[in-house]
């Protein structure tokens, strides 16, 4: 392939040309300022050399988009970074997080909401981030639908999108229970018993997530485990999975684009 | 090739014509060992994901610890109006374990289900029977009404309006020296016979006693 030509460097004030070497510097030999400024690359070359994860970057970075391409296509993203807002901010609230029942949850939260720096502050970006989450969840799959990227060979892309919208509701019912408030409490009872009423199954259902026949001691401490630990770990593998498909795949042009026609086919049809 | 297609295939792999077969030896050591090492890693993964999934689902099958509880002397209790008491149905968990429950005496020109001595007193569960809210007696109107989503109950807890699939559950009731105390619960069906305690939303009337089956957590 012909290498490209190169652009005219703008034009520069002499004030900030590089100087030209000195005689005697640009003889091959480095200064203590030259490794410094290469400190960065050398680094970096020093980790590619041992894992080659540069091809790999490359691979998931550098892909072709088709045309049309706009930004829709970024809700996905935005979905992703929603998720690693939540997982932060939901580490550094399980710092000062107690799941206890018999009051100190409520008051552990309390504590974070009124005493703690910057804890309303982060405790809101968990709270009202799930909303955010949620409806972004939707709004991706709202996109995937309408524009029909769910089809060969995307359809186990689909259900992994799937798999993952039940586990982000999952962790929306789990983390309701949490702050153990009032609104928190009868929403969890209300919630337990809705799962419940699926025949066969529901009782023993309901059975599981409580921990036993009524609210008790065990399921908060059930909620707070699965809500911090199972299902995040599984949404991070699942995301993984997500986005190794889509770099592998990827993306699809909007519907509205029509494909180009090869230039013997417009010639016949003129 | 040819041995791939007859009709009866050696045990032997050097019959087979597998490449680095012993003579004798049915299985070659290469597959012994990827079995052998697949195995392993089997019997290593199921040693800890068996026990921690039991762990897991083990309270489905354990029978909950109920306890007699004293919620006042006899003369308290009228026959034709509810007193609200609290009991406490998981100890430990401090507001969360307790429940309000409606207290009457027995009255045999109202009462039509089953009389033993375990419903001398009727004791009806403040769970809403739709979803699991706390119901109050509305003593104006004779009702039980559920600040949810408005189910409504009469006197002898059976629904009269709104969602509720079942009347509401009941509580077993004995007198000990003069004390009225509160028991297991148990659930009804709309002829107020006794059923084991089902969650709310679960009918038991006709087919939904099956499909709803009791649970060993919780038996009559």
């Amino acid at each position: 392939m012909a290498r490209a030509p190169k652009l005219p460097a703008p034009p520069m004030p002499a004030a900030l040309k590089a100087p030209p070497p000195r005689p005697g510097e640009a003889n091959g030999k480095l200064t203590p300022a030259d490794h410094a400024k290469e400190a960065g690359a050398s680094v970096v070359d020093w980790v590619d050399e041992r894992t080659s994860l540069s091809g790999a970057a490359r691979w998931l970075m550098f892909r072709k988009v088709p045309k049309g391409t706009n930004w829709f296509y970024t809700l996905g993203s935005a979905t992703m970074f929603a998720f690693l807002s939540q997982a932060v901010t939901g580490v550094f609230l399980a710092m000062f997080y107690r799941p206890d029942p018999s009051g100190g949850a409520y008051e552990s939260i309390r504590h974070v909401t009124n005493e703690v720096f910057l804890g309303q502050f982060v405790r809101g970006m968990h709270k009202w981030g799930s909303s955010v989450m949620v409806i972004l969840v939707f709004l991706h799959m709202g996109r995937t639908f309408f524009f029909g990227a769910y089809k060969y060979p995307r359809e186990l892309n689909w259900v992994i999108g799937v798999v993952l919208l039940i586990l982000t509701m999952t962790m929306s019912f789990t983390g309701y229970l949490l702050p153990f408030d009032q609104r928190a409490y009868w929403a969890t009872i209300v919630g337990v018993n809705i799962n419940g009423t699926g025949p066969l199954l529901g009782p023993y259902l309901s059975d599981f997530l409580r921990g036993g026949p009524e609210f008790g001691a065990v399921t908060l401490s059930r909620f707070y485990a699965i809500h911090m630990l199972l299902v995040p770990g599984l949404l991070a593998a699942l995301i993984g999975a997500h986005l190794y498909l889509v770099a592998k795949l990827g993306t699809t042009a909007p519907p509205w684009l029509k494909a180009d026609k090869k230039a013997e086919l417009r010639e016949a049809e003129a | 090739m040819s041995d791939k297609h007859s009709q009866h295939k050696s045990r032997y792999t050097v019959d087979r014509q597998i490449p680095g077969a012993f003579d004798g030896e049915t299985v070659t050591r290469r597959r012994f060992m990827t079995v052998g090492s697949q195995a392993a890693g089997g019997i290593a993964a199921a040693s800890f994901l068996l026990p921690a999934l039991g762990f897991a689902i083990g309270p489905i099958f354990k029978e909950a610890p109920h306890d007699w509880e004293s919620v006042g002397p006899t003369d308290m209790f009228p026959d034709n109006n509810y007193v609200p008491t609290v009991v406490t149905l998981t100890p430990g968990v401090g507001e969360a374990g307790k429940t309000t429950v409606y207290v009457r005496k027995r009255n045999a020109s109202i009462d039509t289900d089953k009389s033993d001595k375990n419903s001398l007193f009727i004791a009806i569960s403040s769970r809403c029977a739709h979803l699991g809210c706390p119901v109050r007696w509305v003593d104006a109107a004779e009702r039980f009404i559920c600040p949810c989503h408005g189910g409504v109950y009469d006197l002898l807890g059976r629904r009269v309006g709104g969602p509720p699939v079942r009347p509401l559950d009941r509580f077993y009731t004995r007198v000990a020296r003069g004390e009225v105390q509160i028991g297991p619960r148990y659930s009804v069906n709309s002829e107020l016979e006794r059923f084991s305690p089902r969650d709310p939303g679960e009918p038991i009337d006709g087919i939904g006693q099956y499909m709803y089956p009791s649970r060993p957590s919780a038996r009559k």
